[in-house]
């Protein structure tokens, strides 16, 4: 979807924030706006929230504790704990509903990778709308992780005859689908260029990002080579009857606007011993993904027996995802 | 103390009284900024969804005017360097000229980063003892140390000349000089620096080439002094100070020169990327060429380099360049031809076509145009500040009275 209509549909969303923003307490926001100041910047963000009166001095203290957090990736156990207390209390504040966020690290011995066969894709995008649902993804620009390039046979692999908005009925005649996404990379570029080490690869290869932390600046979506990473240049929106409360700090839950966002391999699910999204919802199968540090392990077998690749192995950014045929 | 006390209230009398073109430029100057000021406030209000920008091209009007700043902040102090090897400018104003451009110029740097990240107020996470600063792995955060440290020397160099001729004292070169010096190779530095900051992805090929950084070196040489001679022009008309026609014409002869130099690896990247075309020329041609019928570059490129020839050719004619007139003709065309070559030359061509080919365009909007022009006021505005507390300083005007 080309930035225009993006742009007409966030117009038209809105009208629907500044309803639900109508009650924003005003001296929260100038709270915040101190707070930026005494900070020695100037100009607190307007991230948007809604605090019922009787809890105002509450909420502010809280969203005042929330602003001066530190990197997840150096906070205690104990930081880790108070500040997802106080995330899953403001949420309750503002919506009524109760969200249940997670902080569950990586399990020992565990190393995630993810393979793609070519030969089964279909170009259904089940993956993609499941990802959608799963992470809580922005619906006004309707931000997706996954990318499926519908490629037309006899040029190869060129991405630059790829269809990436496709509206045909799938699969298309003498078309095959591949898919792409955020790769893991174990020698991540984006993960070096962050000035305020905002993302970070975890111990179980994922490659996350401290949405309170991050500042916006795009330094690491112009350093990924594979186009894995998404901004939000608007106020992400997701209705709440559609919002996913199944959260990690790490990954699904909900962000705000100016900050980067990407594939975390689910960790949500994948920590919790299941299958990232898109795996499951893949109707053919094309989809697999597993811990290359078992040696028993189906993704492993594939490695080991399939003739696999990877893309753009030449700059040296070891992606941890793979591409096999049949 | 006392004596600071003093500089600052003097200077803050002489800004503040001036002719009436005075009033007017700084009463203009303010009215653009108040106007960016509310395009900015829109921005932080809605996001970054308010300017062209988007995950196709994530980087657009502010980065490239940041990029060519450094630049000017750069060759601005390079200047200096000259100066004082030809011994025939007086040194000390060279040195006050250059280095309150370069202030001008890190502010306006430093306020373009601000406006472009999406978080403002999260931009202390940078500051390390109470944030994270990823050092030395990131280039941004060597370039947030460079500019910052580069922002410290060239306001005390300045500063310390200033407050003793205010007490009528001379100041002491074997104070300042050693500044300057570290000053004119910290400016190499941010110049590097900054190059290196697109350099060094591998995602981009367009940036990826060794070519970047000295190319850079050279525009801003152009651009640079250019800009200073368009400013002494005017220092001439409007104020006592009286800046030599020599000065002016060296300075020229340094324009025309890095204006040649830009033009020669021009073609030698033009050469690089078209005699030969290979899968990473595919950049270069949108931006010449377009691609696919999108051509939203293309005319802000042949722009820039038809303004870029004709004021080399200009420059490198004797008659053509020692004309005042026809001087400052080229001057502002060169100026022009190098700030669109890069910004939309340089920058946004890095992210087209994107990782998987697709072709974004990328127009700003209004909003990021309202705040990039308040910006350059505000650049104006500081320097316009600095430069006349300095000449009244200079000239004897302005000057520490014991009470
Ligand atoms: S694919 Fe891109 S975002 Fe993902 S780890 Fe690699 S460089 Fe980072
Ligand atoms: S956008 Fe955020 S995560 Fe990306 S480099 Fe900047 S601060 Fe780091």
């Amino acid at each position: 979807m080309s930035k225009k209509e993006n742009k007409n549909v966030e117009n038209s969303q809105n009208t629907w924030h500044q309803i639900t923003s109508e009650n924003t307490d005003r001296r929260s926001a100038l709270k915040k706006i101190t707070a930026g100041l005494v900070a020695g910047v100037g100009i607190a963000s307007t991230s948007c929230s809604v605090f019922s009166e009787d809890h105002e001095k509450e909420a502010s203290q809280m969203s005042w504790d929330e602003f001066f957090k530190k990197n997840y990736k150096i906070m205690s156990d104990e930081e880790r704990v108070q500040t997802i207390q106080r995330l899953e209390s403001l949420y309750e504040k503002k919506t009524g509903n109760t969200i249940n966020i997670s902080h569950q690290g990586p399990m020992e011995d565990v190393l995630y990778g993810y393979v793609f066969n070519i030969s089964k894709c279909q170009g259904y995008m089940d993956c993609v709308n499941a990802c959608i649902e799963e992470n809580n993804q922005d619906r006004d620009s309707q931000m997706q992780y996954i990318r499926i390039h519908q490629i037309e046979k006899g040029h190869g692999f060129n991405f630059e005859k790829a269809e990436d908005n496709y509206y045909n009925e799938v699969p298309a005649n003498n078309h095959f689908y591949i898919g792409t996404q955020c790769f893991h990379c174990e020698n991540p570029p984006c993960v070096s260029v962050c000035p305020t080490e905002a993302t970070w690869k975890e111990k179980d290869g994922i490659v996350v990002v401290d949405y309170d932390w991050c500042i916006g600046c795009r330094y690491c979506s112009a350093s990924c080579p594979y186009d894995g990473r998404r901004f939000n240049w608007g106020q992400p929106h997701v209705p709440e009857e559609e919002v996913n409360k199944n959260q990690h700090y790490l990954g699904n839950r909900l962000r705000k606007k100016g900050v980067m966002e990407k594939c975390t391999f689910c960790i949500q699910r994948s920590r919790s011993g299941q299958n990232p999204a898109c795996v499951d919802a893949c109707p053919t199968g094309a989809r697999k993904f597993g811990n290359l540090l078992d040696p028993k392990s189906e993704i492993r077998w594939i490695l080991e027996n399939k003739k696999v690749f990877r893309l753009k192995e030449d700059l040296g950014t070891e992606p941890k995802f793979w591409y096999y045929m049949d | 103390m006392k004596v600071f006390i003093q500089f600052f209230k003097d200077s803050l009398e002489e800004v503040t009284s001036g002719s009436r073109v005075y009033h007017l430029w700084m009463a203009f100057l303010t009215l653009v900024m108040l106007i960016g000021s509310y395009c900015y406030y829109i921005q932080v209000d809605q996001g970054l969804i308010v300017t062209g920008m988007s995950d196709g091209v994530s980087w657009g009007l502010y980065i490239s005017n940041f990029t060519f700043l450094v630049g000017i902040a750069a060759a601005a102090v390079m200047l200096v360097l000259p100066a004082y090897i030809f011994k025939d400018i007086d040194f000390k104003q060279a040195v006050l000229i250059g280095e309150g451009l370069a202030v001008s110029a890190l502010v306006m740097c430093l306020a373009f980063v601000v406006v472009d990240v999406g978080g403002p107020a999260n931009l202390w996470h940078v500051i390390p003892g109470i944030g994270v600063l990823n050092f030395p792995n990131s280039m941004l955060s060597w370039d947030i140390i460079v500019l910052n440290g580069y922002l410290f020397i060239n306001i005390t160099i300045p500063l310390y000349i200033l407050i003793n001729v205010y007490q009528n004292k001379e100041p002491k070169k074997n104070i300042y000089l050693p500044g300057v010096f570290i000053s004119v190779f910290w400016a190499v530095s941010i110049h590097m620096v900054t190059a290196f900051l697109y350099q060094g992805l591998q995602a981009r090929p367009f940036w990826n080439t060794a070519l970047l950084g000295p190319r850079f070196l050279a525009s801003a040489f152009a651009a640079g002094p250019a800009l200073i001679i368009l400013i002494l022009t005017v220092i001439n008309k409007f104020t006592l100070f009286k800046v030599e026609n020599k000065t002016v014409n060296k300075i020229a002869i340094i324009v025309a020169v890095a204006a040649q130099i830009n033009i020669i690896m021009l073609i030698s990247e033009l050469f690089k990327e078209f005699y030969f075309p290979t899968h990473h020329s595919i950049s270069a041609h949108y931006l010449f060429f377009g691609l696919e019928g999108k051509t939203a570059l293309v005319p802000w490129i042949w722009t820039s380099i038809i303004l870029n020839v004709i004021a080399t050719v200009m420059l490198t004619i004797h008659k053509i360049r020692t004309n005042k007139k026809f001087l400052l003709v080229a001057c502002i065309i060169l100026f022009i031809g190098i700030w669109i070559e890069k910004g939309f030359g340089l920058i946004v061509p890095g992210f087209i076509p994107g990782q998987w080919g697709e072709i974004t365009e990328y127009t700003p909007s209004f909003i990021e145009i309202g705040v990039t022009v308040s910006i350059w006021a505000m650049g104006a505005f500081i320097f316009t500040v600095l430069a006349k507390t300095g000449i009244a300083v200079e000239t004897g005007k302005l000057r520490f009275a014991k009470k």
